[in-house]
């Protein structure tokens, strides 16, 4: 069930109706249900979902109506008011309907609430109660089914409970486009089930459990942990991405056992990914490091106390050091560790995201839009880089809403076709190399030679938003720039919305720990602190360190190892630095060669505020006390300004007020934080130009390397049921450069260059452009970066026909 | 070609003496080929019609008062006239005949598929359709066959595809066959499966096919008798139509007649002109019950149809009176039943196909017609409660409320079933369930009472 409620505001005007003998109004074309809702009346329901299409299936909401041909029984959630209707939610004759649909529905029902994750939150239980015969005729054999069959890694059915309210395969089908639960068989055989041998992987199946009227849809990592009664939560906000996807934390005996998406309208609807949804088993990972750490003369890490960990860090920041990471922190903790770093330390290398990702100058150079801006009926989206589904999910399926009813019209350029392709009025395959020569041909060609499916980009009134993404570590990220400011020229009216991977760029942005100069200015365009920062890019602070320029690398929640596109690089800088010091939560491929680790609060263990993509404000919720002698990236950092050599007073007292959600960096008083959370304008800063290199001209085809949703991120890798969900690295080809190199399906292929030769599985796939191999990045088995030579800027490879096994 | 190898393959047609109108060509073993069909004046309706404009095409029919022959009776030049001024619009032919009973389709199709063609042509000119698509019914091998022949003969001979008569008019048919499911004889069901969904019925409102059908185009449904009527019409003319059968139900039907009578097959009868009695037991019908016997009960209209029993039996085989007596003549199905049928096996046999046939869909029929199964089968089984019968009409009550649960209709004085039900459901297949139980309990409950009585003695004898 989503949590928010729509507050009970009289219509004046409208369409006339009486209910229950009352005069009133209901907007035109409103839903019955929904009229009655608005006026206080509450009729009971299963099958009826505000966020998807009625069906009219449970005919629980059945309610007497009378259109002036006397009354009739009909479904409140599939009749739109008419003038002068005459409805009775309490008659002898609905009540009679109620209870018979009541009655049927638990005739079958194995009333297994005791066991049941749903009770206690059920609304056949509440239905039953409320509406119900309180007692059963049926003294027949119930309906039997195996209990329960696991649908996905993710998700068991129990065919026993299901309503058949068809809202799982509604969602599945309607909302996230993957139609691969249906109903089977017919009459009182009818089942939800999958086809055979096609599980329901889907990146979200949670949502069916979450809005799944029963305890029929059950997930795994929840199953059996907590009752209904026992949970407590929390109002937060998803940070595995920047979609700022609004949650409810919940929580039993101190642990985070829960997700569930709340339902906002400037957000995500009530969806999430399931990676939103289930990340939270991370929290309690048998690997999590629970105290501070030093390694050993040996390699093997030994527990230390923090205050000698904080002493070892704090002389290690005194040196020449610089600082990778923190685009995952809370807003406060980021500007606590920007004041201390700067302030304290005087550190002016550091950078949050990790130079996999568009810059942040970039970024601030160009216009921003909301969700709700770009997709507004009658607006056209233009998606440059990744397919959205991979990046940022819940947000993808807001678009798929709106471009498969038609009302936004949506052209993409990509190195391979994204998951709407099919429904886009032109998705535009590109090669690395030539992304901004081909958005430059698509805007600025004439009517004539330009494809009329893209006249909507050009000479329209329609508004222009472009979501964009680095769609390629393996190429320079200019050609990404370049294509944006082509679009900036030719439409001075477009707005941006940056599709960032990781959760809160835009947060670190603000607070200046990503490098660039920039101002912070509330909605109505007060600017109300200018924040003049340095910083230093990532590819920069890991030169130098491989140059022996830097004596201490700081990360915070960072891995470069598995994160920057130029991995040799990232090693060669871990190597060259004389400490390492690691503030996070589990080991990873960096934080292996750690010197000392700050074992920090995960999600949910910290409260703070999140900004998404768009800019938005909203609440991160502590929902459970952090385990062990973890602490909070606040405290860590506030501990560290008073051990600092040169600590400062002044700074000391700005740290203790942040420390207790501060007053800085933004005038938290003049943000209104409602529901939706507020939103943050940052005013443009032009850049220069960019003019990217024209890539030279090689044999062979050039390298991709894009993201999966489940790869092999740090807290992915430690989430117990999520970590399976990781691909295992193939490459793909379009099915034409396949035939062309003479590669057979179902052989590796070897796949070589300067840098590296490797023999590789692959698949053709015709939504690969021609003349790219497709690779994803960090999932098990290969690392495409060992391809990748930092300063070129396309890579190329050679492909041919492997052993024959 | 194999040609009518399906075995066992009964063909059922029964050539009574009377007028013929759709039957006119059964006869001719081989007028399901394009050159008899041609021979016999086949495809001049066709082009007689489009001599004339579609909208005088379409006046004719209206004025001949075709009803609908796929059950519910709707005129269907009536129905034509709820179009929408919205193109593109589709013809969809209801080939889907799987009503316990009803067979009469099926011979239309195999006798003569030339004449359905030749009927949605019309149609389709009549009302600037330029796409019509025959769904039929997944297991009528044979029709499916000589449907594809005829299909593709009248294609190769300029009948149907582009200017068809050297006019300016094309017209496609789309062969679509059903995948074995009752419910998809109801027309939204059909419209979803056609789509490639899973056959189940749309709410209407607002999902009425005339508005919003295939496609959520306006769409026309009508049945393969009903389209079959319309070249006899167009060449003989509204008023020579109405010479035949009654004011309210010109022209005649097919009446697919089974059970116990001593000729069971489909006969072609002029509507109002014949009653009951002398269907089932004219010589020129189906001579007699089986054994000399009589008749227990009969289902005038197909299983969902309310029963009638003997003193029903000199109404005449017209729609109007048949409604007025508390039934239909619907799909033109009748099931005849001497006196030794078993009013209760009788009564779940028929129950049982609903249940069975259910797509699922709502709720009150899905979890209903089951548990009226289930209680059906206990009585038979020798477990009835003497509560059950009750039971039985209330959650009959709960799928189609009405006047009558409890039984009330024998203290109110009401003379039949009220008919057409009111429902709980999305289609009327859940109320379908609720017409048998009612009539039988009416009619019979003493031997319910009898059948629960006697398990009880035998149920505890042996505990
Ligand atoms: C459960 C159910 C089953 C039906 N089956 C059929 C069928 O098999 N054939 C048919 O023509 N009409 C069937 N109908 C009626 C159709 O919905 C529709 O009314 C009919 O095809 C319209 O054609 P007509 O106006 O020419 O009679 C069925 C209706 C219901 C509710
Ligand atoms: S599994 Fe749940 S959501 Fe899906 S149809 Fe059954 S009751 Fe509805
Ligand atoms: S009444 Fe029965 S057949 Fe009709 S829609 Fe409902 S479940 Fe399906
Ligand atoms: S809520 Fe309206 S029919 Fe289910």
């Amino acid at each position: 069930m989503t949590a928010t409620e729509s507050s009970a505001v009289k219509a004046t005007t409208g369409v006339p109706f009486t209910l229950n003998g009352q005069e009133l109004h209901a907007e035109e074309g409103e839903l019955l249900i929904e009229a009655c809702d608005k006026n206080g009346v509450h009729i009971p329901r299963f099958c009826y979902h505000k966020r998807m299409e009625s069906v009219g299936m449970c005919r629980m909401c059945i309610v007497e109506v009378d259109t002036g041909r006397g009354p009739a029984l009909q479904p409140s959630c599939m009749l739109t008011v008419t003038p002068e209707m005459k409805v009775e939610t309490e008659s002898e004759a609905t009540k009679d309907a109620q209870d018979g649909v009541l009655e049927l529905l638990l005739a079958n029902h194995p009333l297994d609430c005791p066991v049941c994750d749903k009770g206690g939150e059920c609304p056949l239980q509440d239905n039953a109660f409320a509406y119900g015969p309180g007692e059963s005729r049926f003294v027949e054999e119930k309906r039997h089914f195996e209990k329960p069959i696991p649908i996905s890694d993710l998700v068991k059915l129990d065919r026993e409970r299901c309503i058949l309210c068809d809202r799982c395969t509604r969602f599945a089908s309607d909302v996230a486009g993957d139609s691969l639960i249906h109903f089977i068989d017919r009459g009182s055989s009818t089942q939800v089930n999958t086809f055979p041998d096609h599980p329901f992987a889907s990146y979200y199946s949670g949502n069916t459990v979450q809005i799944c009227p029963v305890g029929a849809l059950t997930a795994a990592p929840y199953r059996f942990k907590a009752r209904p009664w026992d949970l407590t939560g929390s109002p937060s906000t998803a940070t595995v991405d920047s979609s700022g996807s609004r949650v409810l934390v919940q929580s039993s005996q101190d642990k985070v056992v829960r997700i569930q998406g709340v339902d906002s309208d400037a957000v995500n609807w009530g969806w999430l990914s399931d990676k939103e949804r289930f990340i939270y088993e991370a929290n309690v990972s048998e690997d999590r490091i629970l105290q501070p750490m030093r390694r050993a003369v040996d390699g093997s890490l030994e527990p230390m106390r923090w205050n000698d960990a904080l002493k070892q860090t704090s002389e290690a920041l005194g040196k020449k050091a610089a600082a990778i990471g923190g685009a995952r922190l809370t807003l406060e903790a980021q500007h606590v560790w920007q004041k201390v770093l700067a302030d304290e330390f005087s550190v002016v290398s550091y950078d949050a995201s990790l130079g996999d990702d568009v810059s942040a100058d970039v970024v601030d150079s160009l216009p921003k839009a909301t969700y709700d801006w770009a997709f507004n009926a009658g607006s056209v989206v233009v998606v440059v880089g990744q397919d959205l589904k991979e990046i940022l999910p819940s947000i993808y399926l807001r678009l798929r809403g709106v471009v498969k009813d038609g009302s936004v019209e949506l052209v993409e350029f990509n190195y391979k076709s994204g998951s709407l392709a099919k429904l886009a009025r032109k998705s535009v395959q590109s090669r690395p190399g030539e992304l901004a020569k081909d958005v430059k041909q698509a805007f600025t060609a004439t009517p004539g030679e330009r494809s009329s499916d893209l006249n909507c980009l050009v000479d329209t009134d329609k508004p222009l938003t472009v979501i964009f993404s680095r769609p390629n570590v393996a190429e320079s990220a200019d050609y990404l720039t370049e294509a944006l400011q082509v679009i900036q020229s030719v439409r001075p009216d477009a707005h941006f919305l940056p599709a960032f991977r990781r959760g809160n760029t835009v947060g670190a942005q603000l607070a200046g720990l990503t490098p660039g100069v920039r101002e912070v200015a509330t909605e109505d365009e007060i600017i109300v602190e200018q924040v003049a920062v340095v910083g230093r890019p990532t590819a920069e602070i890991l030169q130098e360190a491989a140059n022996g320029e830097v004596e201490t690398l700081l990360l915070l929640g960072a891995d470069p190892i598995s994160d920057f596109p130029d991995k040799a690089l990232a090693e060669a800088a871990l190597d060259a630095v004389n400490t390492v010091i690691a503030v996070d939560c589990f080991e990873n491929p960096s934080v292996a060669s750690a010197n000392v680790i700050l074992p920090v609060a995960m999600y949910g263990e910290v409260n703070g505020h999140f900004v998404n993509s768009e800019g938005r404000l909203s609440p991160l919720g502590a929902r459970v006390t952090a385990p062990g002698l973890v602490r909070s990236d606040l405290e860590i950092a506030a501990s560290l300004a008073k051990t600092a050599p040169q600590s400062n007073s002044d700074a000391q007292s700005s740290l203790e007020t942040s420390h207790m959600l501060g007053s800085e960096p933004i005038a938290w008083d003049l943000l209104e934080l409602s529901s939706e959370g507020a939103r943050i304008k940052t005013p443009t800063k032009p850049i220069q130009r960019v003019k990217a290199d024209v890539p030279t001209v090689a044999d062979g085809l050039r390298l991709v390397i894009g993201n999966k949703l489940w790869d092999q991120g740090t807290i992915v890798e430690n989430s117990r049921t999520l970590a399976g969900l990781c691909e295992t690295f193939k490459v793909r080809i379009n099915p034409a450069d396949a035939d062309r190199f003479g590669l057979t399906a179902g052989a590796e292929i070897v796949v070589k260059n300067a840098k590296a030769t490797a023999s590789v599985p692959f698949i053709t796939d015709s939504s690969v452009a021609e003349g790219v191999l497709w690779a994803p990045a960090n999932v098990r088995g290969f690392d495409p970066r060992s391809f990748v030579t930092f300063s070129e800027s396309v890579c190329y490879v050679e492909v041919s026909a492997g052993e024959q096994k | 070609m194999p040609t009518n190898n399906y075995l066992p393959h009964l063909d059922g047609y029964v050539d009574n003496e009377g007028p013929k109108i759709v039957t006119s060509r059964f006869n001719d073993p081989n007028n399901y080929k394009i050159s008899n069909y041609k021979a016999s004046g086949g495809y001049q309706a066709l082009e007689s019609a489009l001599d004339i404009s579609p909208d005088a095409v379409a006046a004719e029919i209206k004025d001949a008062i075709l009803l609908g022959r796929g059950g519910a009776g709707f005129p269907a030049g009536l129905k034509w006239g709820f179009l929408p001024d919205v193109y593109p619009r589709y013809l969809v032919v209801n080939g889907d005949e799987s009503e316990p009973g009803t067979y009469k389709d099926r011979l239309l199709m195999e006798h003569d598929p030339h004449q359905l063609i030749e009927g949605c042509l019309i149609t389709c000119y009549a009302l600037g359709i330029e796409t019509c698509f025959l769904y039929v019914r997944g297991e009528m091998a044979l029709a499916q066959e000589r449907l594809a022949q005829a299909l593709n003969d009248a294609y190769a001979q300029g009948y149907i595809g582009k200017n068809i008569y050297g006019t300016d008019v094309g017209i496609d048919i789309v062969l679509h066959w059903g995948a074995g499911a009752y419910i998809v004889g109801e027309e939204t069901a059909l419209i979803e499966s056609l789509e490639g969904n899973r056959g189940m019925p749309r709410l209407k409102p607002p999902f009425f096919p005339a508005v919003k059908g295939v496609y959520m185009k306006p769409t026309i449904v009508n049945n393969v008798e009903t389209l079959s009527n319309v070249p006899w019409i167009v060449t003989n003319g509204a008023d020579k139509y109405k010479e035949f059968g009654s004011e309210a139900s010109p022209g005649s039907r097919m009446l697919a007649i089974s059970g116990h009578v001593n000729r069971p097959g489909v006969y072609e009868v002029e509507q109002g002109e014949v009653t009951f009695r002398e269907l089932f037991y004219g010589d020129n019908y189906c001579q007699g019950i089986r054994n000399d016997g009589d008749v227990k009960m009969f289902i005038p209209g197909g299983g969902s149809a309310p029963w009638f029993f003997e003193e029903q039996l000199d109404l005449p085989l017209e729609a109007k009176a048949v409604g007025a007596a508390g039934s239909m003549l619907g799909s033109g199905a009748i099931v005849v039943m001497d006196q030794t049928t078993d009013a209760v096996k009788a009564c779940l046999r028929v129950v049982r196909f609903f249940a069975r046939e259910s797509c699922g869909k709502c709720t009150p029929c899905r979890e209903g017609t089951s548990w009226e199964e289930k209680i059906l089968q206990r009585i038979l089984d020798g477990a009835g409660r003497p509560e059950d019968l009750d039971l039985l009409l209330d959650v009959g009550s709960q799928i189609s409320p009405g006047d009558y649960p409890k039984a009330a209709w024998e203290a109110e004085g009401l003379e039949a079933v009220p008919f057409p039900p009111k429902q709980t459901t999305i289609c009327p297949l859940g109320p379908s369930s609720v017409a048998p139980i009612t009539s039988a309990l009416r009619r019979f409950r003493p031997e319910f009472e009898a059948k629960i009585a006697a398990g009880r003695t035998t149920v505890g004898a042996s505990s």
